[in-house]
Order: C-alpha cells, then sequence, then structure tokens
C-alpha cells in the first residue's frame, strides 16, 4: 500500500517538475536570455597580494599606520568607522600618547551634553571613543553626496566580495567609459565609471587622485596612488578583522596540538585493535 | 537491551556498590558505552559520524550558551552586539566562528552520516524507528540552524528570513495569517528576532532529547554493519569501550583538525559577505541564498517554475519538504531483505547516481535562479524523488544480490573451510 501511494507521489512530483524542464527548455530555446552588454564590461577585483595573506601573513603595522592616514585624511571626511574605537589604534603600534591626541585632534567631535544647560553639545574625543560619524544621520549624509549614501567602512573588506583586492581594485579603477560601452550603462549625473564595481556606475568620485596627496612620514614608500590604495585597503582589512593575527597564531598552536593528539589516538587505536585484526592468520 | 553475552556491570568499589543500588548511572554508562555494549568487530570508518555529530552537537550548546551571554537579541542592536562578540569580547571571535562554522560541521557530519545509513541499509527492520528519530532530529537541526543564521541580524539573516517564512504564505487561503503569525508582523522585525532567539537557544536541548531516544532505539537491536547481517555469536561483536572508544577517538581527532582549518583559516568561506551587511528591510541584496547545507531543498523549492493545477510557488514548497518527509517512508519504499549496498550492485549504481544528483542539486541550489542552473536542478530533483518512490520499490523486487556471508566474523576472518580463498568476503565489505 505504501509502495502503490509512494510510486503515485513519486509519478506526481517527477511529472510536474520534468513540465517544469519542458517549458524551461522550450523558452530557453525560443528565446534564449541575454545577459545584459554591462556584463562584458564588468571586470573581477585584480590579484593583490598583502602581508596579512595565508595562515603565516600579518598585519604589518607601518602598512596599517600609513593606511590610517589615508583613512584620515581622504576617506573620514565621508566615511565612518563606526565599529572601532581611538583606542583600537594602540594595537597597530601607536603609543598612548599618540592615541590620546589623535583622538582630541580629530576633526569631527563627539555627541554630548552642555553639563550646565543639557543642550546638545560636542566635546573634542578621547581614546574610549568610537570614531565619530561624519553626518548626523543618513538625510544629511545623502544631501551632501547627490542622494548616495557613503557607507560605513569598518566592516567593508568583509562585506564585499573580493575582500581588500576589491576595495584596492575598486580605488584604482576610476576610468573613462569605453566608447562602445551602451547608453544604458553610461554614467548618469553624479556618478562615475568604475568598471569593479557591480554596475559600473558609483556615486563615489575617485577619492585617491593624485601621487603624494598624503605626506607620509620619513623611512616610508613613496605616496603613489597605487601605493596610498593599497595601504588603505589593508587599514580596512585590520579595521574589520582586528582580531585575526591572534586568531592564526592561536590556530597554529590548536593545529600542533590536535596533530599530536590524533597520532596519539591512531597509535592507540592500532594496539587495542591488533589482536582482533591478526586473529584470521 | 543487548546480547546474552555482553560483560554484565560488577561494581567492584563499595561506594560504587552503594551508588548502582540506589542510581545505577555508572551501570547506564556501562551499558550504553562502554564494555557492557557489544558491537559488530567490522564497522568501517563510516561508522564513526554519529559520534562525531554528537561531539558536534556539544560544542555547538557550550559556545552558544557563552555567546548568549555577550548576544543582544535586539533589531537595533544585534548585530552591534555580534561585533562587540568579534571585537572586545575575550576571545570573542573565537566562540563566534567556532559556533557558525561548528553549525557546518554538524551538517557534514551528519550527511555523511545519513549517507552512511542509505548505503549500508540502516533504516531497515529492525532500525526504523532508529531512522525515524534520526530525521527528526536532522529537521529540528534545519530548524535551529536557520533560526540561528537570523540571529546577527545582517542582510542575509533578514533577508532569508523574509524569503523561509515567506514560503508557509504559499499555502492556499491560510498561508498568509500562518505566515504573519510565524514571524510576529508582516515582515521580520523584533517579534521575529525575540521569538528565533528563544527558540534556538530552546530546540538543541530538544535534539539532546531526541539524541537519547534515537541512542536508545539503537541498542535494542544493536548496531548495523557493513555487511548488513546480523550479529550472530560472540565472535561477531567487540565491546564498544575500548574499541570503538578508541576509534572514535581518532576519528574526533581527525575531524576536529578539519574544524580547526575552517575556524582559524578561514572562518567566513562558507558565510555570505552580505551578511556583514546590517539588515536593511528596503535594500534587497542581489542573490538571496540560504547557508550551503540548505542547498540541495533550495535547488528542489526553486525547478518548481510552471503552474499545473496548483501555483508552481506551492509545488515548490511541498516538494521541498516532501523531499525530506518521503525519507521516513523508506523502510517501507525498500523492501529489499538485502541490507548492504556492497551486496547489492544494481543499487549502488542507483545510489552512486543519487549522490551524484545530490551533489548537483548542492551546487544549483547556491546559484541565482538562471540557466542552466534551474534545469539541471530540475532534472537532479526529478532523479531525487524516482529513487526514493519508483526505483527502490521496483529494485528492491526485481534485483540480483550477492551472496550474503554466513556470519560476520565469516567476513572478517575468512572462511577457515576454503582455505584462505574467502579473502574476497572482506573486500567486498569495503
Amino acid at each position: 500500500m505504501v509502495r502503490i501511494l509512494g510510486f503515485l507521489v513519486g509519478l506526481g512530483f517527477c511529472g510536474v517538475a520534468a513540465w517544469s524542464l519542458l517549458w524551461g527548455a522550450i523558452s530557453a530555446i525560443k528565446e534564449p536570455v541575454e545577459k545584459p552588454a554591462e556584463y562584458a564590461f564588468h571586470r573581477e577585483p585584480e590579484p593583490v597580494s598583502y602581508s596579512f595573506d595565508g595562515p603565516f601573513g600579518r598585519y604589518d603595522n607601518q602598512q596599517l599606520q600609513r593606511g590610517f592616514q589615508v583613512y584620515r585624511e581622504v576617506c573620514a571626511a565621508c566615511h565612518g568607522l563606526h565599529f572601532v574605537a581611538f583606542r583600537n589604534l594602540s594595537e597597530i603600534g601607536y603609543s598612548e600618547a599618540e592615541v590620546r591626541a589623535i583622538a582630541a585632534q580629530w576633526p569631527i567631535e563627539v555627541p554630548s551634553l552642555n553639563e550646565a544647560t543639557g543642550e546638545p553639545a560636542t566635546r573634542p574625543a578621547i581614546p574610549s571613543d568610537r570614531f565619530p560619524e561624519p553626518y548626523a544621520n543618513e538625510v544629511a549624509a545623502r544631501a551632501a553626496n547627490s542622494n548616495a549614501f557613503p557607507p560605513d567602512l569598518s566592516l567593508i573588506v568583509k562585506a564585499r566580495e573580493g575582500g581588500a583586492p576589491y576595495i584596492e581594485s575598486l580605488l584604482m579603477g576610476y576610468q573613462d567609459p569605453p566608447a562602445d560601452l551602451p547608453e544604458s550603462a553610461r554614467p548618469g549625473v553624479g556618478l562615475h565609471y568604475n568598471p569593479y564595481f557591480a554596475n559600473l556606475n558609483l556615486a563615489m568620485p575617485s577619492p585617491i587622485t593624485a601621487d603624494g596627496q598624503v605626506t607620509y612620514a620619513p623611512g616610508n614608500p613613496a605616496p603613489t596612488r597605487q601605493q596610498m590604495a593599497h595601504d588603505v585597503s589593508a587599514f580596512l582589512a585590520w579595521a574589520a578583522e582586528p582580531r585575526a593575527d591572534e586568531r592564526k597564531n592561536m590556530g597554529l598552536v590548536v593545529l600542533i596540538f590536535l596533530i599530536f593528539a590524533t597520532v596519539l589516538a591512531y597509535l592507540s587505536y592500532q594496539n587495542i585493535w591488533h589482536a582482533k585484526k591478526n586473529e584470521g592468520e | 537491551m543487548s546480547f546474552p553475552w555482553a560483560e554484565q556491570y560488577t561494581p567492584k568499589h563499595p561506594f560504587m556498590r552503594w551508588m548502582d543500588e540506589r542510581l545505577p548511572l555508572p551501570r547506564l554508562v556501562y551499558n550504553s558505552v562502554g564494555k557492557g555494549y557489544p558491537v559488530p568487530r567490522n564497522l568501517n570508518y563510516a561508522w564513526n559520524f554519529g559520534v562525531l555529530a554528537g561531539l558536534a552537537l556539544v560544542i555547538q550548546i557550550v559556545t552558544g550558551i557563552v555567546l548568549a551571554m555577550h548576544y543582544n537579541a535586539n533589531a537595533d542592536t544585534a548585530f552591534a552586539s555580534t561585533e562587540h562578540i568579534m571585537r572586545n569580547v575575550n576571545s570573542g571571535w573565537f566562540l563566534r566562528y567556532l559556533h557558525a562554522n561548528g553549525a557546518s560541521f554538524f551538517f557534514i557530519v551528519t550527511y555523511l552520516h545519513i549517507f552512511r545509513g542509505l548505503y549500508y541499509g540502516s533504516y531497515k527492520a529492525p532500525r526504523e524507528m532508529v531512522w525515524m528519530l534520526g530525521l527528526v532530529i536532522f529537521l529540528l537541526m534545519m530548524a535551529t540552524a536557520f533560526m540561528g543564521y537570523v540571529l546577527p541580524w545582517g542582510q542575509m539573516s533578514f533577508w532569508g528570513a523574509q524569503v523561509i517564512t515567506g514560503l508557509f504564505g504559499a499555502i492556499p487561503l491560510v498561508g498568509e495569517p500562518i505566515q504573519t503569525w510565524l514571524v510576529g508582523g508582516f515582515a521580520p522585525d523584533q517579534a521575529t528576532l525575540t521569538r528565533f532567539f528563544s527558540l534556538h537557544y530552546l530546540l538543541p536541548f530538544v535534539i539532546a532529547g531526541v539524541i537519547i531516544l534515537h541512542i536508545w532505539a539503537l541498542h535494542i537491536p544493536g548496531s548495523n554493519n557493513p555487511t548488513g547481517v546480523d550479529v550472530k555469536s560472540p565472535q561477531d561483536t567487540v565491546p564498544f569501550h575500548p574499541y570503538y572508544t578508541a576509534k572514535d577517538g581518532f576519528g574526533a581527532g581527525v575531524a576536529l583538525i578539519g574544524l580547526a582549518l575552517l575556524t582559524f583559516f578561514a572562518p567566513n568561506l562558507l558565510g555570505h559577505a552580505d551578511n556583514y551587511i546590517p539588515a536593511n528591510p528596503l535594500s534587497t541584496p542581489a542573490h538571496i541564498v540560504p547557508e550551503w547545507y540548505f542547498w540541495p531543498f533550495y535547488a528542489i523549492l526553486r525547478a518548481f517554475t510552471v503552474d499545473f493545477i496548483l501555483p508552481a510557488k506551492l509545488w515548490g514548497v511541498i516538494a521541498m519538504f516532501g523531499s525530506i518527509l518521503i525519507l521516513f517512508l523508506l523502510p517501507w519504499l525498500d523492501k529489499s531483505p538485502v541490507r548492504s549496498g556492497s551486496y547489492r550492485p544494481t543499487f549502488r549504481i542507483f545510489f552512486i547516481v543519487w549522490l551524484v544528483a545530490l551533489a548537483l542539486l548542492f551546487v544549483a541550489g547556491g546559484k541565482p535562479a538562471e540557466e542552466p542552473w534551474v534545469m539541471i536542478s530540475q532534472v537532479a530533483t526529478i532523479y531525487y524523488f524516482a529513487f526514493f518512490l519508483i526505483i527502490l520499490p521496483i529494485l528492491s523486487m526485481v534485483e540480483k544480490t550477492l551472496p550474503l556471508p554466513n556470519s560476520i566474523s565469516e567476513s572478517v576472518l575468512g572462511n577457515k573451510a576454503n582455505d584462505g580463498t574467502a579473502a574476497a568476503a572482506p573486500a567486498a565489505a569495503e
């Protein structure tokens, strides 16, 4: 009985799925779906390597500090870093006094209250503060950026397919639209062509425009556009995953322990089974 | 509850004797996973996965309880509290990554556990209850994992919740009220998040309870084995401890190395970038996909694209739930008296094709709903249902099976009467 019912149910499911398949095949032959022409112009992130690639790669504090400098002088005007606090900068090699100075001199102050009147006020940031938001709210942000909302950057490297290489490719990818770009894919007013961006045109103008836009401290590589884009991508990778070095260090110790324990477990397994396995011989 | 030759628990220390007369807990352990549980001696590594699934549940419960101490089930702060765990809680990143990858680990070993049961006929009499309780555990796991993925309240959390609860909306007449009732509103929001958190905390303990029933039911007939032949004599078995505790210890080591590689060196490999964007009800992600362990069922759901009496969406929903529910009938669909696929050459071919179809569904379910993936999932869906509902019932009536060994010990030790020529028997069992 179960089998007869099952047989009928099975014929039902298979029949309806085959019916869907048939119609899918017919429409695929009659009116093949062509991908929009824009697909041909989209580019995957360039392969870029960083000091923190792979299980043995670690962050390079010199580079992260340069990247932070680029963030502070270029990106921070529009993009927040909501989940990072000034105190976290001590993890990339800044001293306590430097962190305090960076916080106090941050161009945007932290919202607070006037102690005397209770009116809204602002005060200079201290190390325990998170990076202040560049705009009071989303409406203000959109008003200042031709209706685009600059995303927060604290997780941007983990929140985009392609990670840090994508960010770097995007920063370096601004160019004039190719001549054969279809009209529908051309940048509209206030948009800029960039083949690494999913729909080819984004509101953000090229932020890194010229070599030497940021002045690096002596002893650092020359601040070419490529170098600055590379450094700020590394900094944002750190901002998104500040515990990565700790994670990889712990991972290596755990792996060594587990391999050792597994070898012991295997030997004891062989030892216990030795007599049973040889019984037949 | 066991074979007559099972070793009996005899407390030696006076305290253990005292305890045994009042609360025989040590006796229970002894009879369940100790010397008192005789197990076929020929189990291969495919029999490691049950214990590994239990280990995964323990990892999930321990990490989950600590995460819940820091997590905030509030639509405004859930995402930020997850980041707080990742950045500020001591080793919080470890707890969260272990919990997220631990879920994948749980599903990997559970899928392998199920494949082992299918191939070696572990669902057949007298183990039907073991099989059905296992399916209940699988369904509970899926519910728990789905609700857990919603908790960080990222984009994929929100839109995944929207899509999956939306499936209930396909039910005629009562669909929409049911969806609203499940979500606690017209779209996922605060009410959804708090109820999912509550249930996500509850269900693992329900799973633990059903696991106890699953093991209880297993210990009535005892474990199946690669030959599928019943245990006949003491020579066929070894005590669970130390033989299989040692083997499971080795298996756990290998599995944990895999889990550690994932957790420490590729923690976001199986996740989705969009879930690091806070939930935004006004912005739909380009591709909404569930977690990888749901992909075959998501592919079945999307394989039904044309209305036929019922709307296509409803067919998809029925087929998706049906694809698991029909497994409850499997012990009665496949009536072949031979359990192990090793002695059913025709079954083995159809089973391998079924694995291929499932692999295709896995791949297609993670892709956007475009050709050729829709057609591939349609072909694989047809085979998935045909295998259980049409092929197996017919096959079990007509197939010619290979001769079974007389006993487990004969398959392991070789038939002494054959003068060593029986070395072929254990090879067939592999």
